[in-house]
């Protein structure tokens, strides 16, 4: 049976054409030659003419000179050559506009041909030529086309209209074609159907405020189903479309997560991955202990692991992808470390990508495994693959502290190969394996020491110094060592320099009796011989801090260093975020926001993942989330590059010093900007990536099921982030205030309504914790009890935290007080007005219903302060149509006691300037659910008398804008 | 979306170029030249980004194909675009080299323009394009309206990959089989990882548009027909119930016919092929692996200049079967002087431009053992590092599935014209191979 291969069939290998011919011509005269030949009556040889003209275009020579004989040759019955001719117009038309005229009643002409391949062709060709006076021309026969018969000429013009709008954005919605477009989603032609949403796509993200890819269940219905009938490049434009959806529950969101999985068995590793986007995203509005939940997490590990099958530059597309799923969600693939072990004929870009992963899903399950295979990658050709394995044993070893030991026996024996840029990448490893676990390892420094003369890489060099520095007191010779680095000082790079004058200040400290010369002769160097600022400044720091008080100097110098964290290399939360929404795209490989390598206007939105159900969302998020400019603004945080590279540079006190042991709540704070800050701390496995060290995936899975733990959780939680925000208040050296300020308490429900139960109260932000504190007074005849609270959906999520603690019953005339911490992680509802709170109470009468309002600065968050960079590219970045003007009289403050007292209420002072008599302040606000307010505050400071305040506020949801100044005002007033 | 596509010889000329968007320009094409291919490095990434321009390619022998964009396009799809146009190229004129490539030049930029429009990829089967683009330019003119609006309707159609009309006198099917078995061995014979990836390919002569049914003894479809009992499950008495009953696939894609819903909610495969050869799925299994063969290395330093291998292999499957073309290829280090091989079976040679002893065996049956063993004499060189010791790999074909996969029916029901699924002439064939199957020495 040998019928294995009959793939040459039918090819016509032995084809007569040799169309290779044409790219042979290089005489000169060859222009006037081929005009000749254009112009010739036979029609054999005009074609084989115009072959030759896109041959020799092709390879990039200049033959427009020819526009008006090439076409001339367009009027044919030849499709072939007619072809030709347009690929000769789209490429010259817009160099030779007055002739390219000359084509347009051809195209017209075309555009009424019976046969639909011809006016299919016409329409294609002439939104491909960028002419304003053939545009001009385009819209009447594209208009037909849209409503034409044939779905292959209605499939082409719907990418017409993109092409258009592309040319001329206003023609396109002056001539009303966006409707017609959108028209389309609901054609009965998958295929119409894909192209019509690709286009809508693309003039929806050159217009991010207009509500064109109006997503709505019926239109999402419609994509479903098309989904199921087109193209495998249909189906990727649909998901990518479907992914910018905001399902509005979760109930929406999964039912689309069911109708979406089936993609992943799809052949075309883009559509699973677009899929997997999809699924990522929504996945996230599903609440954790669906069982749903669970299923989708095991469907998504396969087709991943498939992807690692498939073509290598598709593998390396899928790993970069991969390693942003294992960061935000690692419990997916941790049970699959072994097809991430690299294969001897990988490529390059695929092995390194692998052993990138491999050390994000090692955990101390698989670490026997993982470090056996290091070991081999240790022993490889390729120079870079090799260092990355070696610094990949050290990382195991500060992420898995039972490993440790092996990793550092397997360094040793990685260092007596001799080979030398793996002793130096290990050396740099080991390094970080001290700081880690201080006092364990010091046995080897003997080992270390010998290969001093084989560092010839900075890293490297500046690594052992500071070891030598570091364990001064142990290293007999440590001076000799560090003097013979001070030979070459001026020759040294700048890491290498800096390190070696702390080392030797170390030893200095440590051993001042023999050093003193060596510390003379490095302070020196430093200070007068130098014309680097840093080196000189820390010469001098030190120099100072020695001669004026040692033992100050010993407890800067010698201080205690922090511990380094486990994860490095992880995407700052927020970007992650914005990366997996970006899931197949280029984004998602080079891991970088599309503006940041996008031109102009696409792309520049952020996208963001919507929130679980039942988190701090808030409803005007939701309401127009779709349309993407209200979303979450873009919270850039500068990523912190290598913390293991910082460390580096970092020994040289305590002020700098502390900054690692800041890095890992940085991150909580920073997803905190995510909205869902509670949710991110109550067990979202996020925070493993983020806050959590316990580094091992397992504990992110772990944490994902603690639901009974919650209503504990959530009284801490707000705790923290109030700790953090003090911490960076304190860093920026402004004093914590007095605290916010707390209205008095105000009847909400008099007893006359709620047969004798009258409640009154008010509400606080105390250190992070939102309290609501009521009075609950018996005016009836008989005893209450058995309270319970309950709040109505409202706009910030706000819900109650714990139980009404009434614990006593409460007799008739008696009084009491309560406060009644409050979350933000409840459903969340887009309320009027906007703090509107509609409260349940209960007791063993009856149940009442009363709402009352809170002021916004309730849900003002301690770490609102943002970055003076993040806050001028915010500040452009949101639509001047969302700033609103406010007016606020009779203030009688200055800035700063303004300052001061906004302060209280976490409205953050971020700059001050004055101009002309006014003070400018500006000024942050970030909600509980991630929504950042930006304000200019202008004060007059001339004139005492004159106590008016002007405030322009800016938001992504400008409804907010009004509560914010309410609660300036009474802020300010109070 | 995708900016324009280049395709250049090995020399970095261009052969074919294509803009889409205005935002690309010639420049792209020297810039792609002068950074990829005439890179002084090679190149570590399939994705680079040159002034803010992105550029993606894939190589196929000398040649090189790179697309070009300046937006956040999808990635994936522009390399399974790339993939795509290759296989659509290999269609129409075969290997993809300089010479077919400017001998068909025309054609690929009718290609060009039909499946890529704007950046964006269209209908792309071979099937459908072959319609109305072949190598003698566009179909003749006189065409009837009926045959145009077939072909606008196929390529936009839902089943895009079939034509209508389609006649044999004989309707034939063949399956084929075909598995990689992949493994990687520690040198005590540990597993650390083996898994078979296969395919079913299917080479469909059928007339019509035959409805067909695919059916294997996948372990979740097995589970619950023994569970709900059926007993009509069409095919049930055609599998023999020969070696495993079921087998765990851990995952599997399917080609765009196949209707992926209905395999999501049944577990049923069912499809409109396309006519003549494509892959109907892939899969892959990572449980209870039938690793046809076992190596067995035993590697010895005597002294600086001197290595002593010997290897086992032991063939474990039925005796009855017969592996062919049985190559294993055990590296030996650099500075290698001289070799001297004794093996019991087949043949050996030293190939010093290799680096490798080559053994080869032409059959071997199974449940046997075969050993070589070597002397390599070394030059001694003062060369620090020491040698890498790659594995040594294997490749073998053997006429079973390794993973186990039994086709149990495929099913074809073509309602409107009169031949039923019985007088369909079917075949089956099972084919293992190695993929990259290493122990490490």
């Amino acid at each position: 049976m040998e019928w294995a291969s009959q793939l040459c069939e039918n090819r016509g290998l032995g084809s007569k054409m040799t169309d290779s011919k044409y790219f042979t011509t290089t005489k000169k005269g060859e222009i006037f030659e081929l005009k000749a030949e254009l112009n010739s009556d036979k029609k054999e040889k005009k074609k084989e003419a115009v072959k030759k003209v896109i041959a020799s275009m092709t390879v990039g020579k200049d033959v427009s000179a020819l526009f008006p004989d090439v076409v001339n040759c367009m009027q044919t019955d030849n499709l072939e050559l007619k072809k030709l001719v347009y690929l000769y117009l789209m490429n010259y038309a817009k160099s030779q506009p007055d002739m390219a005229i000359m084509a347009v009643n051809t195209f017209v002409k075309d555009c009424e041909d019976p046969n639909p391949l011809i006016r299919a062709l016409a329409v294609r060709t002439m939104g491909c030529i960028r002419v304003d006076k053939i545009t001009e021309y385009l819209c009447e026969p594209l208009r037909k086309c849209l409503k034409d018969e044939d779905p292959y000429v209605r499939k082409t013009a719907a990418v017409c209209v993109a092409k258009l709008h592309d040319i001329n954005a206003q023609l396109v919605e002056d001539q009303g074609f966006l409707d017609t477009l959108k028209d389309l989603i609901s054609d009965s032609n998958p295929m119409v159907v894909a192209n019509a949403v690709a286009a809508l796509s693309e003039i929806a993200e050159s217009h991010p405020n207009s509500n064109l890819l109006d997503l709505n269940p019926q239109t999402i219905n419609k994509l479903l189903t098309a989904l199921n009938e087109c193209t495998e490049w249909g189906q990727i434009f649909i998901l990518d479309c479907l992914a910018n959806y905001m399902p509005r529950d979760d109930r929406e969101s999964q039912s689309i997560c069911e109708r979406v999985t089936p993609r992943l068995s799809h052949a075309n590793s883009a559509v699973v991955l677009s899929a997997v986007k999809v699924l990522m995203k929504f996945m996230e509005m599903l609440p954790k202990d669906l069982d749903y939940y669970g299923t989708l997490l095991k469907k998504l590990a396969p087709p991943l692991v498939t992807l690692l099958s498939a073509e290598p530059e598709l593998q390396y597309v899928a790993l970069r992808n991969i390693n942003l799923i294992v960061q935000k969600r690692p419990e997916i693939l941790k049970h699959e470390m072994k097809v991430f072990f690299v294969k001897y004929n990988d490529p390059i870009y695929v092995k390194l990508e692998k052993l990138d992963i491999m050390i994000r899903l090692a955990s101390q399950a698989n670490i026997a495994q993982v470090l056996a295979e290091l070991k081999e990658y240790a022993t490889e050709v390729d120079v870079d693959f090799v260092r990355k394995a070696v610094r990949a044993i050290g990382r195991c070893a500060i992420k898995v502290e039972q490993s440790a030991e092996r990793c550092v026996s397997t360094l040793l024996d990685l260092i007596q190969t001799k080979v030398n840029y793996v002793v130096q990448e290990a050396i740099v490893v080991i390094k970080d394996i001290f700081r880690k676990y201080p006092n364990k390892y010091e046995s080897v420094i003997a080992t270390l020491c010998e290969n001093l003369d084989s560092l010839d890489e900075p890293e490297a060099r500046a690594a052992m110094i500071w070891i030598v520095g570091e364990y001064a007191e142990r290293i007999d010779n440590a001076d000799e060592l560090l003097e013979s680095f001070l030979e070459g000082f001026h020759d040294e790079s700048t890491q290498v320099q800096l390190q070696l004058l702390t080392a030797i200040v170390k030893l200095f400290l440590k051993k001042p009796t023999e050093t003193q010369e060596l510390v003379q002769q490095v302070l020196s160097l430093a200070t007068q011989d130098s014309d680097n600022p840093d080196l000189r400044d820390r010469g001098y720091i030190y120099w100072r801090l020695l001669s004026t008080d040692p033992v100050a100097a010993k407890e800067v110098v010698l201080a205690e260093k922090p511990l380094i964290s486990e994860e490095t290399d992880l995407i700052e939360p927020t970007l992650l975020e914005e990366l997996i929404c970006h899931i197949g795209t280029l984004a998602s490989v080079y891991h970088k926001p599309p503006s940041a390598f996008v031109e102009g206007s696409r792309g520049v939105q952020h996208k963001r993942i919507p929130a679980r159900a039942g988190s701090g969302e808030s409803a005007e998020s939701s309401d127009v989330g779709q349309s993407g400019p209200s979303e979450a603004p873009p919270a850039v945080i500068p990523s912190q590059g290598d913390l293991l590279g910082d460390l580096l540079n970092l020994d040289l006190a305590p002020p700098t010093a502390t900054v690692p042991s800041v890095q890992p709540s940085m991150q909580m704070g920073a997803m905190d900007l995510l909205g869902g800050g509670l949710d991110s701390l109550m067990g979202d496995e996020s925070d493993t990536l983020g806050g959590d060290i316990g580094g091992s995936p397992s504990m992110g899975a772990g944490l994902g099921v603690a639901p009974a733990a919650m209503p504990t959780a959530l009284g801490i939680a707000p705790a923290v982030g109030g700790g953090l925000g003090d911490l960076f208040d304190l860093g920026g050296g402004v004093g914590m205030p007095t605290g916010s300020y707390v209205a008095p308490k105000t009847v909400w429900l008099p007893a006359m309504k709620a047969k004798g139960l009258e409640i009154s109260g008010t509400f606080a932000r105390r250190g992070g914790i939102i309290q609501m504190d009521l009075t609950l007074t018996n005016k009836a005849m008989s005893v209450m009890t058995d309270f319970a609270i309950q709040f109505n959906r409202n706009s910030f999520g706000l819900a109650p935290a714990g139980p009404l603690q009434v614990l006593t019953p409460l007799s008739p005339n008696q009084t009491i007080d309560v406060s009644l911490p409050l979350s933000t992680s409840g459903p969340v509802m887009k309320m009027e007005p906007l703090n509107n709170l509609q409260v349940a109470v209960k007791n063993n009468i009856d149940v009442f219903y009363f709402s009352c309002q809170y002021p916004l600065s309730l849900i003002f968050v301690e770490d609102g302060k943002m970055e003076r960079q993040v806050f001028l590219a915010t500040w452009k970045d949101i639509p001047n149509d969302n700033e609103a003007q406010f007016q606020i009289k009779d203030i009688h403050l200055n800035s700063d006691a303004a300052s001061n007292k906004l302060q209280g209420s976490n409205i953050f002072t971020i700059a001050k300037r004055t101009v002309e008599g006014q003070d400018m302040l500006y000024q942050s606000v970030k909600l509980t659910n991630g929504i950042w307010v930006l304000a200019e505050m202008r004060i007059q400071t001339g004139n005492p008398n004159y106590t008016e305040m002007e405030l322009s506020i800016k938001c992504r949801a400008p409804e907010v804008c009004q509560f914010v100044f309410l609660c300036y005002e009474l802020v300010l007033k109070n | 979306m995708i900016g324009g596509l280049f395709i250049y010889n090995h020399k970095g000329e261009v052969l074919i170029s294509r803009v889409y968007r205005d935002d690309i320009g010639r420049n792209a094409v020297d810039a792609f030249r002068v950074n990829v291919i005439h890179a002084r490095q090679q190149v570590r990434s399939p994705v680079t980004n040159i002034a803010r321009t992105s550029f993606f390619h894939v190589k196929r022998s000398n040649i090189w194909l790179a697309a070009v964009t300046k937006q956040n396009v999808n990635a994936a799809m522009v390399f399974e675009f790339l993939y795509k146009m290759c296989d659509v190229m290999t269609a129409y004129f075969g290997k993809i080299s300089e010479e077919n490539i400017k001998n068909n030049f025309v054609l690929i930029y009718e290609l060009l323009d039909e499946i890529l429009d704007f950046g964006y990829p269209q209908n792309s089967e071979t099937g459908a394009l072959k319609t109305f683009i072949t190598q003698q330019g566009i179909k003749g003119q006189p065409q009837t309206k009926e045959e145009q609006s077939q072909i606008t309707s196929q390529v936009t159609g839902q089943i895009g990959w079939r034509r209508e009309g389609i006649k044999y006198r004989r309707n034939e099917l063949f399956l084929d089989v075909l598995e990689s078995v992949n493994l990687l061995m520690s040198p005590q014979g540990q597993v650390l990882s083996a898994h078979v990836s296969g395919r079913v390919v299917m080479k469909s002569y059928l007339s019509g548009m035959p409805e067909c049914k695919f059916g294997m003894n996948d372990k979740i479809v097995i589970d619950k027909q023994g569970k709900g009992g059926t007993t009509d499950e069409p095919g049930k008495s055609e599998l023999g119930g020969s070696g495993k009953q079921s087998i765990a696939i851990d995952d599997c894609t399917f080609h765009q016919c196949v209707r992926l819903s209905k395999f999501d909610s049944e577990r049923s495969i069912s499809f409109i092929p396309p006519d003549g050869e494509y892959e109907l799925m892939r899969y892959r299994t990572t449980k209870d692996i039938i690793l046809p063969f076992r190596v067995i290395p035993l590697v010895r330093e005597v002294g600086r200049t001197k290595l002593e291998v010997k290897v086992v292999i032991k063939s474990n499957f039925k005796p009855s079967l017969l592996a062919q073309k049985i190559e294993v290829r055990i590296p030996t280090p650099l500075n290698t002087s001289g070799v001297q091989v004794i093996c019991m079976k087949g043949k050996a040679k030293y190939k010093a431009s290799e680096n490798a002893i080559v053994w080869k065996i032409k059959r071997m049956a199974g449940m046997k053992e075969s050993q070589i063993s070597a002397e390599i004499e070394l030059l001694p060189t003062n060369d620090k590092k020491k040698w890498a010791r790659p594995p040594i790999s294997m490749n073998f074909e053997v006429p079973f599935a390794p993973s186990g996969l039994k086709v149990r029916y495929l099913k074809v029901f073509e309602s409107k014209l009169n031949y039923s699924d019985h007088d369909v002439i079917k075949w089956v064939r099972y084919i293992g191979r190695s993929g990259i199957y290493e122990t490490r020495c």
